[in-house]
């Protein structure tokens, strides 16, 4: 006992770790909350009280009753079901568009420092070009192009979002380049390839998650923008964008609910993934 | 010399040029004829071969793209082929409308955005408060912004009008009050959330500290020496912030009804209005490359070490 306590304490340098080990609950918050949003997106079918699309001319905007937990819309249609069903098409672009533009913009960064020269440079020049476009812009003209719906906007956004995640991998991969451990690999003799991906790559893979994150976040008030602008996710889909705009009318005569409810899961969604993904950036640069 | 006058000129130049020719693929390879537009479907096989050599569309893209360039740069932006006037009597009046609504919207962000900042970087009490409604604040798109404001201020309190733009300076600033604080919102957060995290850092600093022990008055040590020096990020992610503002009126004004250039923007597209929408599309890009560029030139100028360019945040 008495031996124990005057053990000193562990030196600054190992006490290091406790933060890391140490659960950040805001963040494991934020954590949940995605992970029951994409748990509402799958299984909308089992949660969803009525189907998103049954017209009841009966019950046309109607405030939020024991039938209707959240009222229920201009064509008579549950709101609650029609905001639950709308989880999957309002997470799904945003879902597809970071898969994407992680990859795109990771493979960027990576090839751009280990090639470097003149690949590096053309790199630069074609997102100095991207960096000229808002992202809702580039992804109006891809509407323009090839029409409106969930496809085309989602294209556009990848390839407008490349650019920001390969600024922030870039830098992280520099800094790496002139650590120890990557020298080790090439004189161990294993392939650029292996080193490049196998060990670049894990070593930055909390921020490449973190900047996904953010990804998420972003492109859904990009696509819920311009599905609320009639060029994303058509009607009679239900989507959090296209929820917000059907509601106007309602809402003009006193009945929030359906923009309300969609407005807010725009919001909650949002919040959740840009929280995780500021805490997933803060503790992957306090590693470095 | 010449390196900087490849990073103030010719590159933002390159730049302009390289996304004009993507705006002008992005509507060269629009599905449909626009001439069904103009001849309706009834007309005869060599009155659309008369009407397209005579519009030019007959002719190799390059060539057409380059014609539109060169006429573009002229402030020629050819004839609407939905309201069959000028793109550039069309575009004028409606711009002075959006115009107003990025200012009034720069200045409510600026003035809320700073102000909550400086607290939030004063004071360890309100600190987390106001982080967590920065955190809320930068979530809240537009158009959800919009729905809300109107719910309140306009149906339930009956503050402000629903639609519309107004008329005479009074009548158009109440009309675009709305709007503006829709539009400003999200940038609200954002600057102030920067601001918040630039002052606290001065406030920590060696510099304030000795301040402090000279016994200078707190509202002196904020204007003369927290304040200058947290100047240069602030205004750096205002000015990125009001630029992007201007992709933002796109779902505004499409909320409120307003007739400005992004509801003509995305009821162009959805016309397949192609002249509209390269000009607009051109003046969106325009002004974003302008501000980087100006902002990167402006900061090089006051801080010779600030080598960081100057780039576009998410939104």
């Amino acid at each position: 006992m008495a031996l124990t306590a005057r053990l000193p304490r562990a030196p600054a340098l190992l006490r290091a770790e406790e933060p890391l080990v140490k659960a950040d609950m805001v963040a494991v918050a934020a954590g949940c909350i995605c992970i029951a949003l994409l748990t509402v997106a799958i299984f909308a079918p089992l949660i969803a009280p009525y189907q998103p699309d049954t017209i009841n001319a009966a019950a046309i905007n109607q405030g939020p009753s024991a039938a209707h937990l959240l009222g229920t819309d201009s064509l008579g249609r549950d709101v609650l079901s029609r905001a639950l069903y709308g989880a999957r098409l309002s997470l799904l672009g945003p879902a597809l568009v970071t898969i994407l533009s992680t990859t795109f913009g990771t493979a960027i960064a990576i090839a751009g420092t280990w090639v470097g020269g003149a690949f590096d440079r053309l790199a630069a020049r074609f997102m100095d070009i991207l960096f000229a476009f808002p992202g809702l812009l580039f992804a109006v003209l891809a509407v323009v192009a090839f029409g409106a719906g969930l496809i085309a906007p989602v294209i556009a956004l990848s390839v407008a979002y490349t650019p920001y995640i390969a600024r922030v991998i870039r830098a992280a991969a520099v800094h790496e380049r002139q650590l120890p451990y990557l020298e080790t690999c090439q004189l161990l003799g294993y392939s650029s390839w292996r080193t490049a991906v196998y060990h670049l790559v894990r070593n930055v893979r909390l921020l490449i998650v973190a900047q996904a994150t953010l990804a998420f976040g972003y492109s859904l008030l990009d696509l819920a923008g311009l599905s609320f602008i009639g060029l994303g996710v058509q009607p009679p889909s239900a989507e959090w964008g296209l929820m917000v705009s059907e509601g106007d009318s309602a809402l003009l005569n006193g009945y929030p609910y359906e923009s309300l409810a969609a407005g807010a899961a725009i919001v909650i969604t949002v919040v959740a993934f840009n929280v995780l993904g500021e805490r997933l950036t803060a503790r992957s640069q306090s590693r470095q | 010399m010449l390196s900087h006058l490849r990073r103030w000129v010719l590159g933002p130049l390159v730049t302009l040029v390289a996304a004009s020719f993507v705006l002008y693929t992005a509507v060269w390879l629009q599905p449909g004829n626009p001439l069904t537009l103009i001849l309706g479907t009834r007309a005869s096989p060599a009155q659309y071969r008369y009407m397209a050599h005579k519009l030019g569309l007959d002719r190799p893209m390059p060539v057409r793209y380059w014609d539109w360039l060169t006429n573009a740069l002229h402030g020629n932006f050819g004839t609407s082929l939905v309201y069959k006037q000028s793109v550039t009597s069309l575009i004028g009046p409606r711009i002075v409308t959006t115009f107003l609504l990025v200012g009034y919207a720069s200045v409510i962000i600026l003035v809320i955005g700073v102000a909550l900042g400086i607290i939030g970087g004063m004071s360890p009490r309100a600190a987390p408060v106001i982080a967590g409604l920065n955190g809320l604040g930068v979530a809240i798109p537009g158009f959800v912004a919009a729905e809300m404001l109107t719910a309140v201020f306009a149906v339930k309190l009956g503050w402000f009008p629903v639609l519309g733009t107004g008329q005479g300076l009074a009548g158009r600033l109440q009309h675009l009050t709305l709007p503006a604080f829709a539009l400003a919102i999200a940038s609200i957060a954002y600057v102030s959330q920067i601001t918040r995290a630039a002052v606290s850092t001065e406030e920590q600093s060696p510099h304030v500290e000795t301040a402090r022990g000279r016994g200078l008055s707190g509202p002196r040590i904020l204007r003369r020496h927290v304040l200058r020096n947290a100047a240069m990020p602030i205004l750096t992610v205002s000015a990125l912030t009001m630029a992007s503002l201007l992709a933002g009126t796109l779902v505004v004004e499409y909320a409120f009804g307003l007739g400005g250039i992004g509801s003509l923007l995305d009821q162009s597209v959805q016309d397949k209005d192609s002249n509209v929408v390269l000009a607009i599309g051109l003046i969106l890009v325009l002004v974003f490359v302008i501000t980087t560029t100006a902002l990167d030139f402006l900061q090089y100028l006051t801080d010779p070490r600030l080598r960081l360019r100057a780039t576009a945040k998410w939104h």
